[in-house]
């Protein structure tokens, strides 16, 4: 058995108090807290190793490279990548997406192509598409999703999937919903089409085991501070044969094999995507979180996850006047809802007051929030630091909110 | 519960949130203008009716959270019978109230919005009637919004 309130003390933000009261962490999706065992693998790093990555003949130099290569091994590990040269490192998702779109995107795409995206997208896999778009004349289509329950529409996939059709993108667990894409299956059925497939993993990376091999896209993209690892870095993982055939991302040092006045040569990948001097904290930082997250346990945290999530639904759906969104069955780890009468972001100022971190409004999925007919939703976002007890206060603190409006 | 809130949702506020004054067209109106945060999809259309240089009637439309529903409410009452310059300078009052909890003059009952500066994130709401006012006295026909400049 996991002693999960044991694991909290392993958090040092989370034990404090906000206006007052115990911190209740429920905006995980926007991003998590760091264990002490990331944060002392930054402090180890800028006391002890720091010096810039790669043709430093130092010692210095060669411990802060191979704690920068070792990360990028520790990540193909993670998400069952074939090869270290698989993976990329980006700012995080939303970079990750727009690498593929400037590289793959520029090359392969042209006008009439299709991109094939869903209707619930974050805009960090809507709009870099649809920049691309604009670009090479290629159109956009969209998987519709069912309604409230944010499910992906599937009846209408057969004669969505064009010949017209180069590219599906998709989210693996939508942030603003809580649905998991069946995503195997998508990249299944495109692959034998020869579309080619890239899931965002944004929500799913650190919260449930990634297998890539078994999920069989050729692009995924995941952000490190939403699993644990500290901000501004994350990764893309590209298929090899796919890499391959892209051209560099941005121009620079790192990414060259030999340059001259008139002619340069590139690295093959990963390096080739890396111009210039990276962010080398950012994964080493994210290597002891995904060595964390491993110690506790990916399957152990995704069930803990939903039961959390169920939990949280289960006692919301007791509150009368509350309309709550997402999957019945099978839900990730948070629960977005709206009060009656009751703005999110009024929610949200008077759920703060007791203690409780959400977050109210789009969720970076406005078209979504359109087609449902809201402005925006009050949502909160388990992890595994969280308790039932912070569920009990949190439907506590909606319940007051309701008294408060009903005055 | 929520004790320390009470200078945000002051009981005017919550009274004007849930029961708006004025919340209405004003179809026979001089000018009009659309006040719309759209990350937090605050969307308010303000209608004032002129004689001359002075707002006879005043108001809105629209949807969004309790205070910038009532910070529109409380204005429409506010603004009637005052001329366009009394009107804009109580703009200004209204913003030096709800950026930094002071003000110079008296500002009526709209002194319930000097909490609003301790919570910086609502400060958009409080103030997005009152840039919509500002456009609808100016002729100004793009809507307004107060979610991306200075207040």
């Amino acid at each position: 058995m996991t002693d999960w309130t044991k694991l909290r003390a392993d958090f040092p933000i989370l034990n404090q108090q906000v206006h007052g009261k115990p911190l209740v962490y429920f905006d995980n999706a926007a991003t998590s807290q760091k264990p002490r065992f990331v944060i002392d693998a930054l402090v180890h790093y800028y006391e002890r190793d720091n010096a810039n990555v790669h043709r430093g003949i130092h010692e210095l130099s060669n411990r802060s490279t191979n704690a920068f290569e070792a990360a990028r091994a520790r990540t193909a590990k993670f998400l069952n990548a074939r090869s270290a040269d698989e993976i990329i490192w980006t700012r995080g998702t939303t970079e990750a997406i727009n690498l593929v779109a400037a590289t793959w995107g520029a090359k392969h795409l042209k006008a009439g192509d299709v991109i094939l995206l869903t209707e619930v997208e974050h805009h960090s896999n809507l709009v870099p598409w649809q920049m691309l778009a604009q670009k090479t004349g290629a159109k956009i289509a969209y998987i519709p999703v069912t309604g409230d329950e944010g499910t992906l529409d599937l009846s209408k996939l057969d004669s969505l999937l064009t010949s017209q059709v180069k590219l599906l993108s998709m989210v693996h667990i939508s942030n603003s919903m809580g649905t998991i894409n069946p995503v195997a299956e998508l990249c299944a059925k495109a692959r034998k089409l020869g579309i080619v497939t890239l899931v965002d993993g944004a929500q799913s990376a650190g919260h449930l085991p990634v297998d890539l091999q078994a999920i069989g896209c050729d692009f995924f993209a995941f952000s490190g501070h939403k699993i644990c690892g500290p901000t501004g870095i994350g990764a893309l993982y590209g298929r090899t044969e796919i890499l391959e055939t892209m051209p560099p991302y941005q121009g620079g040092g790192e990414m060259i094999l030999t340059v001259g006045y008139d002619k340069t040569e590139f690295k093959p990948a990963p390096h080739r995507f890396e111009a210039g001097t990276p962010d080398i904290s950012g994964p080493i930082g994210l290597h002891a979180a995904m060595d964390y997250l491993d110690a506790v346990g990916r399957e152990k945290i995704w069930q803990h996850d939903q039961e959390l999530a169920n939990y949280a639904c289960e006692k919301l759906s007791a509150l009368k006047n509350i309309r709550i969104f997402g999957p019945k069955q099978n839900r990730a780890g948070l629960v977005s809802f709206l009060l009656k009468d009751v703005h999110a972001h009024d929610v949200v100022t008077l759920a703060d007051q007791g203690g409780v971190a959400l977050r109210g409004g789009h969720h970076c999925t406005q078209p979504l929030m359109h087609k449902l007919g809201v402005e925006s939703t009050a949502r909160a976002s388990f992890y595994f630091y969280n308790t039932k007890a912070e569920v009990d206060v949190f439907v506590d603190v909606i319940k007051e909110i309701q008294k408060f409006f009903a005055q | 519960m929520f004790d320390d809130i009470n200078d945000l949702y002051q009981q005017v506020i919550l009274d004007h949130c849930k029961q708006p004054r004025n919340f209405h067209e004003l179809p026979q109106c001089s000018c009009s203008a659309q006040g719309f945060n759209p990350l937090c999809g605050d969307n308010l259309k303000l209608f004032l009716t002129l004689d001359g240089d002075v707002i006879k009637d005043a108001g809105f439309t629209g949807s969004g959270c309790c205070i910038s529903k009532a910070s529109a409410s409380l204005l429409t009452d506010n603004v009637k019978g005052k001329t366009k310059a009394e009107a804009e300078q109580m703009f200004e009052r209204v913003r030096d109230l709800v950026t930094t909890g002071k003000t110079t003059g008296d500002v009526g009952k709209l002194a319930v919005f000097a909490g609003v500066y301790k919570y910086p994130a609502r400060v958009k709401c409080a103030i997005l009637a009152w840039h919509a006012l500002i456009g609808a006295l100016r002729g100004e026909a793009a809507p307004v919004s107060t979610e991306n400049e200075k207040t």
